[in-house]
């Protein structure tokens, strides 16, 4: 165990825990979209999770970071708050807000993180860019909607971490990237992986992956 | 046709198929499998991205993820003829959008697909180099400048007739036999 200091305030941690880790453990809230407990390399592809350290002449990805000896942590300060603000509308303006007709109205991390940050949802400085189609329907079990994700990659690497090899993947780039659960096999072989496990669907902190509405049927078929 | 298009799309697997073995099954083999593919056939047929994705023992999206990343993989067969629109800085002002519109709707197709039957192929590119003639469209290998939406409906037009009469020939051809 070592000591470091965050937001004035000494914790105690592992020496080489990851640092955001470190503070979600102590009750210290840093935003956060991309990280999952236990990950090894955390990919750092939401840019929410910003800090600041002393000794380091710019702000850092806590989620990078592994706890040393005397290590001294600031997570609120203007530049990091303006930093993550401008990450979230960013991430907003690609974002179909709909929240009324979202199955994850309320238990959205969006909604927690602009809430936390103070944030609008709907930005005004950005232009809107939605994606076409509105729904991949591809997935014989679930569906996609690529303007809900926020590309976070959470349900690749559950799957990943289930099955030994993802079922599905990032696809395209840019503006267009998706979630692409492209090659699936039919129906028929999906009861042992897909239909029993749907760790994608849980892990997603936006419900961009759901259940297809009539899957009952499609899976006692 | 049908016919023909399927036996095509067997001779080119089978080719893929009996270069494979050539490559490493590494990771690192599948960018320079993608581009062999690329290369011999213009397009990485679906068919083939499974084939690719057994070799290496990859998943299949994992392998359409890095093939769809890079623009230099097309995903369908191009077509007899090659439309290509530009939508380069002096096309976009111009209104390029609208022409590479103008065929989407004509031809029932995207951007970067092909008709079912094969006949025409549609892409966008940036800029061709003759910014001057704005906007402009590469039809085969001909350039049209100053294409209007006039301009698209009367290739199109053009297209058919000549698609006609290369039937009406083949008919004649035949009962003549």
């Amino acid at each position: 165990m070592v000591k470091l200091i965050i937001d004035n305030k000494e914790i105690e941690a592992e020496e080489g825990k990851n640092l955001l880790q470190a503070c979600l453990d102590n009750n210290i809230y840093i935003p956060n979209l991309c990280y999952l407990h236990g990950m090894d390399n955390p990919p750092a592809s939401c840019r929410m999770c910003f800090v600041e350290i002393e000794g380091e002449h710019k702000p850092v990805t806590s989620c990078t970071v592994r706890v040393k000896d005397g290590m001294v942590v600031k997570t609120d300060t203007p530049d990091i708050r303006q930093l993550q603000r401008t990450a979230l509308q960013l991430l907003l303006s690609v974002h179909d807000v709909d929240c009324a007709h979202c199955p994850a109205n309320k238990k959205c991390e969006l909604q927690r993180i602009a809430k936390f940050l103070k944030v609008g949802l709907k930005p005004k400085r950005l232009e809107l860019l939605l994606k076409e189609p509105e729904i991949d329907d591809e997935h014989p079990l679930l569906d996609y909607y690529p303007n809900r994700c926020v590309l976070c990659g959470k349900c690749i690497h559950v799957c990943k971490t289930k099955l030994g090899q993802p079922l599905l993947a990032f696809a395209r780039r840019g503006f267009y990237t998706t979630i692409s659960f492209y090659g699936e096999k039919p129906a028929s072989d999906l009861n042992s992986s897909c239909k029993n496990c749907l760790a994608c669907v849980e892990i997603c902190p936006v419900s961009a992956i759901t259940l297809k509405n009539d899957s009952d049927q499609i899976a006692e078929a | 046709m049908d016919n023909e298009i399927k036996a095509q799309e067997e001779a080119m697997l089978k080719d893929i198929a009996s270069q494979l073995p050539a490559f490493g099954k590494e990771r690192g083999s599948l960018i320079p499998i993608l581009q062999m593919i690329q290369e011999n056939n213009a397009y990485v047929a679906p068919e083939a991205i499974k084939m690719v994705a057994e070799h290496l023992g990859i998943p299949t999206c994992e392998v359409y993820g890095v093939a769809t990343f890079y623009n230099q993989f097309r995903f369908h067969p191009p077509g007899r003829h090659h439309i290509k629109v530009c939508l380069g800085t002096a096309c976009h002002i111009r209104g390029g959008e609208i022409i590479l519109e103008n065929f989407e709707r004509k031809l029932e197709i995207a951007h970067g697909e092909t008709t079912p039957d094969r006949e025409f192929s549609l892409e966008r590119v940036a800029c061709v180099g003759c910014c001057a003639l704005a906007p402009v469209a590469i039809v085969d290998e001909t350039v049209h400048g100053h294409v209007a939406p006039s301009k698209v409906e009367g290739l199109m037009l053009g297209f058919r007739i000549e698609k006609e009469k290369e039937e009406r020939e083949k008919q004649e051809n035949e009962s003549g036999q």
